[in-house]
């Protein structure tokens, strides 16, 4: 890989050892993806405070320091941790400290975040602690080159902003930070960004239930190429494509769509393709939009619901207030649990206006910094979830053994204050 | 008799194991347990089994970008593969590859997935791109007699 004599100067140290070991680890990555330069990046968005059983005996025998090494540098040479070098946020973390009360996650671990917290944001680390940094102020502009993780994030960054991001990891993040560099590959090269499959929509695809459906569907099929969709008819915002995004990633790897018309690196049909043919047709109808449906409620038999979890990835504050109109004078099932996640800077908003109390008048609960599946934390006893998001329903019953429905934000709250759940195809 | 293939250096230097392959990309955060290295995804087909001190042979990743950490991770708990062969190149299973720091190659010149199946005895030079593959003898087709009382050929 060829490096600038700048970069090369960083590479030997000139900038300390942190940014050495930093370099090293881009080098190696570089190399391994058959990248021929690195490229320069102002918006690093990654993961340095989420505790683990392992970090906590790392950080007790080398503190943070040996912890970052070892986990976002991929460093067995301990060095000092410098400021962060570019702008650089925390997405999801692993628990809402304001929330402690309401489960039985380890408060060792919840102790080692809130240490790290102070660590790192002291290092210029933003705390912003969403998997949807978009929605709280870090909104790359098109062109922009970023290094972000979160896969629901970066398939939104690259396709409904135009920005430009691969997939990064823990130690690619981390690496990043200390540099302003990442692996001039994949996504960051113009040519890399056009349309592969054509994806041909003969039904109406509407609510954020359908949009899930459709990722989720879409996502098992192009795997990690890029699907360009045509033919629906209400145009989407930012909370149906958010969850679009999210349900083509987690079935498949999907990091970057196109809407011709919609979205901007598209303004037509055959820009989206980069006038190339596309490689395949994938017809989505009725049929097809079954199909996703019964594959996401494969796990569930049990139609006795404890839990409902809305929110992956965190919701709006609009989301916050379509559950809470819902809600509204209403009672929660006695038993079953109902738990919101929200950016802690949209929770502010909700709170100002009223629809925390609402949510709350009725027995549910808002929260913050996390979701179950990375907390792995649900309220005691759980053995059936619902859930509006297709994302969590994929992964919920891998991660916690869970049986989970999923199904619309009305089929949801339903089951939250019948306990009962009565969702389906409609 | 080995079939040979060539292809890419991912990560550098040299291993044999015993392969287990799969023709399903692989989730790291969510479709792995980081502790035992046995594929948790429902409807994968390798879930329930360890690619622990095997040599892995997919297609590539998917996923969440945990991929990299959960690997990660399995090298620190003993539970990594002992090697890697894949097909398509991705950030994720590139980051994954380097940080897990054993032997891994792509862009081979036959398909690892059609030529390689479980159970086979796969040496891996990847510092020249070098995948080596003795086939493990099936019950249609007797083994050698060189062959049948060794664990490993």
């Amino acid at each position: 890989m060829k490096l600038t004599d700048a970069e090369q100067a960083m590479y030997d140290g000139h900038d300390g050892r942190a940014v050495a070991r930093a370099m090293d680890l881009l080098v190696r990555y570089g190399q391994a993806l058959g990248a021929e330069r690195l490229v320069d990046t102002s918006n690093v968005a990654g993961t340095v405070v989420s505790p683990s059983p392992r970090k906590l005996e790392m950080v007790r025998e080398g503190g943070f320091e040996k912890a970052f090494s070892e986990l976002n540098l991929d460093s067995d040479e301990t060095v000092e941790v410098p400021r962060a070098r570019v702008y650089t946020c925390q997405l999801i973390q692993t628990f809402g400290a304001d929330t402690a009360h309401l489960h039985n996650g380890s408060r060792e671990l919840m102790t080692l975040q809130s240490d790290a917290e102070r660590f790192f944001g002291s290092r210029g680390v933003h705390l912003m602690s969403t998997c949807t940094p978009y929605q709280v102020g870090n909104v790359p502009v098109k062109g922009e080159h970023c290094a972000w993780m979160e896969s629901s994030a970066v398939v939104y960054c690259n396709s409904v902003l135009g920005a430009m991001t691969n997939t990064e990891g823990t130690e690619s993040t981390g690496a990043a930070s200390l540099t302003g560099k990442i692996p001039y590959w994949g996504y960051h090269l113009p040519d890399n960004r056009f349309g592969t499959h054509l994806v041909d929509i003969q039904i109406h695809v509407d609510d954020m239930m359908d949009w899930g459906l459709l990722g989720y569907y879409v996502g098992e099929i192009v795997q990690d190429e890029i699907p360009v969709l045509d033919g629906m008819w209400s145009p989407p915002e930012l909370v149906k494509l958010k969850h679009f995004g999210a349900a083509a990633s987690s079935s498949g790897g999907v990091e970057m769509y196109h809407i011709p018309g919609i979205t901007p690196e598209a303004p037509t049909l055959e820009s989206a393709f980069g006038g190339r043919e596309p490689v395949a047709t994938i017809t989505y109808g009725a049929r097809e939009r079954r199909i996703a449906y019964e594959n996401l409620n494969s796990s569930a038999t049990d139609q006795d619901v404890d839990f409902v979890m809305l929110g992956c990835p965190h919701n709006s504050v609009e989301q916050i207030w379509r559950a809470a109109k819902l809600l509204d004078g209403k009672h929660l099932h006695d038993g079953t649990q109902l738990w919101m996640h929200t950016p802690r800077a949209l929770r502010e908003v909700a709170d100002r206006s009223g629809y925390t109390k609402i949510v709350e008048d009725a027995g549910g609960h808002i929260m913050s910094d996390s979701c179950p599946a990375i907390s792995r934390v649900v309220p005691p006893g759980t053995k059936v979830v619902a859930t509006d998001s297709a994302k969590q329903a994929h992964y919920l019953p891998a991660i916690s053994g869970l049986q989970t429905w999923f199904g619309s934000v009305e089929d949801c709250v339903g089951a939250a204050l019948t306990g009962r759940w009565s969702g389906g195809l409609r | 008799m080995k079939i040979v293939l060539h292809g890419r250096k991912v990560v550098g230097g040299v291993v044999a194991g015993e392969a287990i392959v799969t023709k399903d990309t692989i989730s790291g955060w969510g479709g792995i347990n980081a502790q035992t290295g046995t594929v948790i995804e429902r409807r994968h087909e390798l879930v329930g089994q360890s690619f622990a001190d095997k040599i892995l042979v997919f297609p590539g990743a998917k996923g969440s970008s945990g991929w990299s950490l959960y690997f990660h991770q399995a090298r620190l708990a003993g539970a990594a593969p002992r090697g890697m062969i894949f097909v398509k190149m991705t950030t994720k299973v590139a980051l994954g590859a380097v940080v897990t720091r054993v032997p891994a190659v792509t862009d081979l010149d036959q398909d690892p997935l059609a030529v390689i199946a479980t159970g086979d005895w796969v040496e891996i030079d990847a510092d020249h791109g070098i995948v080596a593959v003795t086939k493990r003898p099936t019950g249609d087709d007797p083994p050698p007699a060189d062959l049948a009382h060794q664990d490993h050929p």
